[in-house]
C-alpha cells in the first residue's frame, strides 16, 4: 500500500497520547454515524512500482500520431527542450498562489514577464495571469463588456464551436442574451453584423483565424460594432501574433485566446491556457490575477497581486468573476516558450505553419474532390476541403499509417499544418489520400 | 533581479525552429503586423540562469513547510508528475477518435468513478479547471434542475458568512442572488437562522464540511434536511474533503451535489496558482444536466456521449486531463486503506499542532479541530500591537509559508493552520517553537516583527503603491 | 478619536453632509478613511446619473477591502470630484475636503445625524 505519510506506528501513538486519545477513530467522534463509511469499494493501495506499471498501460493504450494534421483548437507544436526543464522545477511546480509576495517573487516575476509578453503579441495595455484556457477567456471577455443599457453578445457563428458553447453556458446563467451571426463562405459578413448590432450589443466575439482557419475581415467588423457603440473581443492564434497584425492594431477593446500553441503539449485538452488583455480603460473590469510592480520598504523593485479589491476574496457575491486559481504553470510556459523561440523565432513558427498550410492545399487541390472551400479567403495555417469518400472512413485508413488525418467537418475535412509537418510528411499524406481514394 | 527583458540583447539567435522546406505563404500586407513583438532575444544559458534565479526566489512544498489553511499544501508525489509526462498522454490530441484515445477515455473514466465512490456520487465531469469553476458547474446543475421542474421561483442561494469568497460570486455567476446564514458560535451553520433563511425561493445551500473554521458541523444532517424540506437542493464544496474522505461522504451527509479540488485533496501540485482541476459531481437525478461529453464503458470500450438535458460545456474539450492522471495515480496508490490513513493523519497533525500551540495562541475554538485550525490575535493585537499578518511575515525568516491570514472573516485578527498529513512529527515540533519564539519576541521586541521578514529576498512590498499606480508590464524603458 | 466638524450632517453608513444652495454635497467621513485604510481607487457614478436614498452610488477601494458610499438622498448627480478620479489619497488626507458627489433635484432625504448622534454611532462601532 502506498502512502506518503512520514509518521512512524510509534510515532502516532505518542501524538494521540499527548491529546489524550488512543486513536484516530476518536477524531472523527463529531460525525454522525448515518454519515459515516467504514469502507470505501476502491481497490487496494499500490507501491510505486505497482501504480506506474499500471498508469503506464493506460498510456500505451493510446495512439501516437508520427504525423498530426489536426487542429481545430489543440495545436502540435515544437516544444523546446528548456521550456520542459524550467517549469518541471519544484518551486514553481509546488508554489500556492503568490500571496506572500516576499518568497513568492519567483512566480510573481515570471507572472509579469508574461503578462508583459501577452501585451506585446496582443497589440494591448494590460493582461491579466490567466484563466483555464481560451473558451473561458473568450466567455469572461464577453462578460467584462456589460453595461447597465448594454447586455447582448453577438457572437460570430465562425468562431469555434466549443468556444461558443462556453460562451452560451457563461451568458446564459448570467441573463445575457447571445446572438450566432450566420457563416458567409467561411467568414463573417459585415452585414450580417451591422443587421445584428442594435443599442443593446455590448459586444462583437469574432475570432480570427477563424474556426475555418480563415482570417476575418476584422478592420470592417470592428469598425462596424463601434459605430454601433458595441465593443469588441478578438479571439486570436497567439501563434500567428509572430506575424499578423494584433487585436490591438485591428482596434479591438478586449484580446483572447487560447495560449497552449505556447509550449504545452496536446495533453488529450489540458492543462491549456486562457491569456485575456484589454485596453487600459476596462483593466478593472479584466478577471482574475494580476501581477503589478511595486517597491519594498528599502526602495527594492517587488511585484505582488494587485487590484485584489476587484476579486471574489474581497467582493464576494459583488465580484465580476469568481475565479480564483488559473493556470499559472501555463503561463510559465508560454513565457519561457516565448524568450525561448525569440521574436524571429515566434515569426518563423508562424511563417512555417502557414506556409505549410498553403504547400498542402496546394496539393490537397490537385487531388480530385478535395477543393479547397473558401477559395477566396485567405487563411493562416488551416483550411476546410471537401472530402470525395466517408471523411471517417479516409482518417482510420490514415490512422493506420500513423497519421491523424484533417477533422471532419461540415462533410469535409478541416487540416491543419504546423511546423512540425514537413514537406516530407505532406507528401506522404497526399499519396496516401490517393491510395486510399483510389481503392 | 533583472527582468527578461532587460537580458535581452537584439540579434541574440536561437536555433530551435529550421528555416522553411516549401514557400512561404503570401498575405495581404494589410494582414501583417507592422512590427515585432518586443519579446526577450536571450542565449540558452543566460534564460536558464534567469530561473534558476527565481526558483530560488520561490517557497514551494518542496522547499519548506507550508501550512496555509483551506489550501491544503500536502506533498506532490513525483510519480504523479512521470505519469502525466508520459508521451503516451501528451502527445494525444484531444479530437482523436476515441478509439485511438482507449487508454485517455480509461483515465477520465475510471478518476471519476473513483471519485464517486469516495463522495458518494453517482455521476461526475472532469470539465471543470480549478475548484471555483466547479463551483460553478455544481450551482448550473441546481439551477438546471429547477428550470427543468418549470420552477422558475428559485433564485436564492444560502451561504453561511464563514464561506470562502468564491461560494458567493460563484452563485452571482450561476444567476442566482445570495443569501448569508450567520455561523452560531460554535463556528456551525445557525440552525434557526437556516430555518428562517429557506422558503419557496430557496434554489440550494452551499457548505463546506468540515467548514472554514475547520470543524466538522454536527448538525449536518439537520442541515441537509431543512434545505430540502423548502425544496432546495444542498451543494458541497469539496474543499475540505481531504479531513474526511474515507470516513464520511458528502453523499451520506445529504448533499446532491459537490465539487473537488484535486490540486488540494487528491495531491496534484498548485503549479503557483494552478493549473488545477475541479470535478462537480451530483447524484443520479442531476446526472443528466451534466456538461458534455461524458464517458462511458460498453463491454470492454470507452466511448463519449452527451447527457440529455446537458447545461452546455464550461470549458473546452474534457478539461485539465493531465492533472486528473495524477489524481488517479494518487488514488491508485493510496488505495482503501490510504485513503482514510490519510486524512487521519490530516487530522491528526492539525489537533498535535493546536495542541502544541494552545495556551500560548488563543484558538478561535477551544475543541478537537479537524485538518485544520483557527487562531485570533486579538488579544496580541490589542496589548501588544503585533498582529497576525506581524506573525505570518515573521515566519517568514523561518522558512516556513504564513499559515492563511485573515480568513475566515468570522474570526478577527485570523491565521489559519492547514498541517497536512505529509508533515512528519519533527517538522510540526519546529514548526511550534517557531511560533513560540515569535511569541515571545512579540513580547520583548515587537519592533522586530513589524519589520519582519528579515531574511528574505524582499521587505514587505508597497502594496498601495502597486494598487494607486498599476505598473502590470515592463515599459521599455519609455515612462 | 476620529474628527467629526459640527456643522456637517452624517449617516449612520459614514457618509457626511452638507449643503451648497439647493445641492447636496456628500463625503465619506474621517472614520470611514481610516477604518478602510489607504483608499486605492474610487469608481464614480458619471454627471447626470440617478442616485437613491439608502442605495450604493459609489465603490471605494482600500488594498484589502471595498465597500459602498450611500447616498441619503435620491435625485441627480450634478457633479463629481473628478480629482479623486486620479488621487484616491485626498479621501484618505481631508475627508471633508474630498467630497465624492454633489446632487440636485433632491425629493427624498433620509434621516441625517448631528455630529454628536455620529459620534454615538462611531463610539459603538469602536466597542
Amino acid at each position: 500500500m502506498g502512502s506518503y505519510i512520514p509518521a512512524t506506528g510509534e510515532e502516532r501513538k505518542a501524538m494521540l497520547a499527548a491529546l489524550g486519545l488512543s486513536s484516530t477513530e476518536e477524531l472523527f467522534q463529531v460525525v454522525p454515524e448515518q454519515a459515516r463509511v467504514h469502507e470505501l469499494n476502491l481497490p487496494e493501495g499500490l507501491s510505486e512500482m505497482e501504480v506506474a506499471r499500471k498508469v503506464s498501460g493506460l498510456a500505451e493504450r493510446n495512439v501516437r500520431f508520427r504525423s498530426v494534421f489536426r487542429g481545430a483548437g489543440a495545436y502540435r507544436h515544437h516544444i523546446p527542450a528548456i521550456v520542459k526543464t524550467v517549469t518541471s522545477r519544484e518551486e514553481f511546480v509546488t508554489a500556492y498562489t503568490p500571496y506572500q509576495a516576499e518568497i513568492s517573487q519567483g512566480i510573481l516575476q515570471s507572472i509579469f514577464e508574461y503578462q508583459t509578453q501577452i501585451c506585446e503579441l496582443t497589440g494591448m495595455d494590460v493582461s491579466n495571469a490567466s484563466v483555464y484556457d481560451g473558451a473561458v477567456a473568450a466567455a469572461e471577455g464577453c462578460l467584462m463588456c456589460m453595461e447597465r443599457r448594454r447586455n447582448g453578445v453577438i457572437l460570430a457563428g465562425t468562431a469555434d464551436p466549443q468556444v461558443r458553447e462556453v460562451v452560451e453556458t457563461y451568458c446564459e446563467s448570467r441573463g445575457v442574451p447571445v446572438t450566432v451571426l450566420p457563416v458567409s463562405d467561411g467568414a463573417t459578413s459585415t452585414d450580417d453584423l451591422r443587421a445584428a448590432l442594435s443599442e443593446g450589443t455590448a459586444c462583437v466575439y469574432v475570432q480570427s483565424p477563424n474556426y475555418y482557419g480563415v482570417l476575418e475581415d476584422m478592420d470592417a467588423l470592428v469598425a462596424a460594432a463601434h459605430e454601433a457603440g458595441a465593443r469588441v473581443v478578438m479571439g486570436a492564434n497567439p501563434i500567428s501574433l509572430g506575424l499578423l497584425k494584433t487585436p490591438g492594431e485591428y482596434g479591438a477593446d478586449i484580446a483572447v485566446g487560447e495560449g497552449q500553441p505556447l509550449g504545452m503539449p496536446l495533453g488529450f485538452g489540458g492543462p491549456y491556457l486562457g491569456f485575456m488583455a484589454c485596453r487600459k480603460e476596462l483593466m478593472r473590469r479584466l478577471p482574475g490575477r494580476i501581477v503589478g510592480e511595486t517597491v519594498d520598504g528599502e526602495g527594492r523593485r517587488a511585484f505582488v497581486l494587485t487590484l485584489q479589491a476587484r476579486e471574489q476574496h474581497i467582493r464576494r457575491e459583488k465580484a465580476s468573476s469568481n475565479i480564483c486559481s488559473n493556470e499559472a504553470l501555463c503561463a510559465m510556459t508560454a513565457s519561457v516558450y516565448l524568450a525561448a523561440v525569440g521574436p524571429q523565432g515566434l515569426r518563423r513558427v508562424a511563417e512555417n505553419s502557414a506556409a505549410h498550410a498553403h504547400y498542402l492545399a496546394g496539393k490537397l487541390a490537385s487531388v480530385p474532390g478535395f477543393a479547397l472551400r473558401h477559395k477566396g479567403r485567405e487563411f493562416f495555417h488551416e483550411f476546410l476541403t471537401d472530402c470525395p469518400v466517408d471523411p471517417d472512413m479516409l482518417c482510420s485508413r490514415l490512422a493506420e499509417r500513423g497519421i491523424l488525418g484533417g477533422l471532419p467537418v461540415e462533410g469535409g475535412l478541416l487540416w491543419c499544418c504546423t511546423e512540425l509537418c514537413t514537406r516530407n510528411d505532406m507528401d506522404e499524406l497526399v499519396t496516401a489520400i490517393r491510395e486510399v481514394c483510389a481503392q | 533581479m533583472k527582468l527578461l527583458f532587460e537580458r535581452s540583447r537584439p540579434g541574440r539567435c536561437e536555433s530551435i525552429i529550421p528555416p522553411c522546406d516549401v514557400e512561404q505563404a503570401q498575405f495581404s500586407p494589410s494582414l501583417l503586423r507592422a512590427a515585432a513583438p518586443r519579446l526577450p532575444e536571450i542565449a540558452e544559458v543566460d534564460l536558464g540562469r534567469h530561473y534558476t534565479e527565481l526558483a530560488s526566489q520561490t517557497h514551494g512544498v518542496n522547499k519548506g513547510f507550508y501550512p496555509l489553511g483551506s489550501c491544503t499544501m500536502k506533498y506532490n508525489p513525483r510519480v504523479n508528475e512521470e505519469m502525466a509526462a508520459l508521451p503516451g498522454f501528451t502527445d494525444i490530441h484531444p479530437l482523436q477518435p476515441a478509439e485511438t484515445a482507449q487508454g485517455c477515455l480509461e483515465v477520465l473514466y475510471e478518476t471519476e468513478r473513483l471519485l464517486c465512490e469516495i463522495t458518494g456520487m453517482d455521476g461526475m465531469t472532469m470539465q471543470p479547471a480549478a475548484g471555483a469553476h466547479g463551483e460553478y458547474t455544481g450551482l448550473l446543475l441546481i439551477r438546471r434542475y429547477h428550470l427543468s421542474r418549470g420552477d422558475t421561483a428559485r433564485t436564492k442561494i444560502i451561504v453561511p458568512d464563514s464561506a470562502h469568497g468564491t461560494n458567493p460570486a460563484s452563485a452571482t455567476m450561476a444567476g442566482f442572488t445570495v443569501v448569508s446564514v450567520p455561523s452560531n458560535a460554535e463556528g456551525g451553520v445557525d440552525i434557526e437562522a437556516l430555518r428562517k433563511a429557506v422558503g419557496p425561493d430557496t434554489a440550494g445551500l452551499m457548505l463546506t464540511n468540515p467548514n472554514t473554521v475547520g470543524l466538522f458541523d454536527p448538525a449536518i444532517l439537520d442541515i441537509t434536511r431543512i434545505v430540502h424540506e423548502a425544496g432546495g437542493l444542498c451543494y458541497y464544496d469539496g474543499a475540505n474533503l481531504n479531513a474526511v474522505m474515507g470516513h464520511a461522504r458528502p453523499g451520506d451527509m445529504g448533499f446532491d451535489c459537490v465539487h473537488l479540488n484535486l490540486h488540494k485533496t487528491f495531491s496534484t501540485p498548485h503549479g503557483g496558482g494552478g493549473p488545477g482541476c475541479g470535478p462537480a459531481g451530483c447524484k443520479a437525478f442531476l446526472e443528466p444536466f451534466l456538461p458534455g461529453p461524458r464517458v462511458r464503458k460498453e463491454e470492454s470500450r470507452f466511448t463519449f456521449f452527451q447527457p440529455e438535458k446537458s447545461m452546455g460545456r464550461v470549458r473546452s474539450f474534457c478539461g485539465n486531463f493531465l492533472v486528473a492522471v495524477k489524481a488517479l495515480t494518487y488514488i491508485l496508490t493510496l488505495g482503501r486503506e490510504g485513503i482514510p490513513e490519510a486524512s487521519a493523519m490530516a487530522v491528526l497533525n492539525a489537533n498535535y499542532l493546536m495542541k502544541k500551540l494552545a495556551g500560548h495562541y488563543d484558538m478561535a475554538y477551544d475543541t478537537l479541530c479537524m485538518h485544520e485550525f483557527v487562531m485570533s490575535l486579538e488579544k496580541q493585537k490589542n496589548e501588544l500591537g503585533v498582529s497576525a499578518m506581524d506573525v505570518a511575515k515573521s515566519l517568514l525568516d523561518y522558512g516556513i509559508h504564513p499559515p492563511t491570514m485573515y480568513f475566515p472573516l468570522i474570526v478577527h485578527e485570523a491565521l489559519m493552520v492547514e498541517p497536512t498529513e505529509t508533515e512528519s512529527p519533527e517538522t510540526l515540533d519546529d514548526a511550534a517553537e517557531a511560533f513560540l519564539s515569535i511569541l515571545e519576541q512579540a513580547r520583548t521586541d515587537a519592533a522586530h516583527l513589524h519589520g519582519a521578514p528579515h531574511h528574505c529576498p524582499i521587505g514587505r512590498p508597497d502594496e498601495v503603491r502597486a494598487a494607486r499606480t498599476p505598473v502590470l508590464r515592463y515599459d521599455f524603458g519609455q515612462k | 478619536m476620529s474628527n467629526i466638524p459640527a456643522e456637517l450632517k452624517y449617516t449612520a453608513s459614514h457618509e457626511w453632509i452638507r449643503t451648497e444652495g439647493d445641492l447636496y454635497v456628500i463625503g465619506l467621513t474621517d472614520f470611514a478613511q481610516s477604518s478602510l485604510g489607504d483608499i486605492v481607487f474610487i469608481e464614480l457614478p458619471q454627471e447626470g446619473d440617478a442616485v437613491t436614498m439608502g442605495e450604493s452610488f459609489a465603490d471605494v477601494e482600500s488594498v484589502k477591502a471595498v465597500s459602498g458610499v450611500f447616498s441619503p438622498v435620491s435625485g441627480t448627480v450634478a457633479a463629481v470630484n473628478e480629482a479623486l478620479i486620479d488621487n484616491p489619497a485626498l479621501l484618505n488626507e481631508a475627508p471633508y475636503d474630498a467630497w465624492l458627489i454633489k446632487v440636485s433635484g433632491a425629493q427624498e432625504v433620509g434621516e441625517l445625524l448631528d455630529a454628536a448622534g455620529y459620534e454615538a454611532v462611531c463610539k459603538a462601532e469602536e466597542a
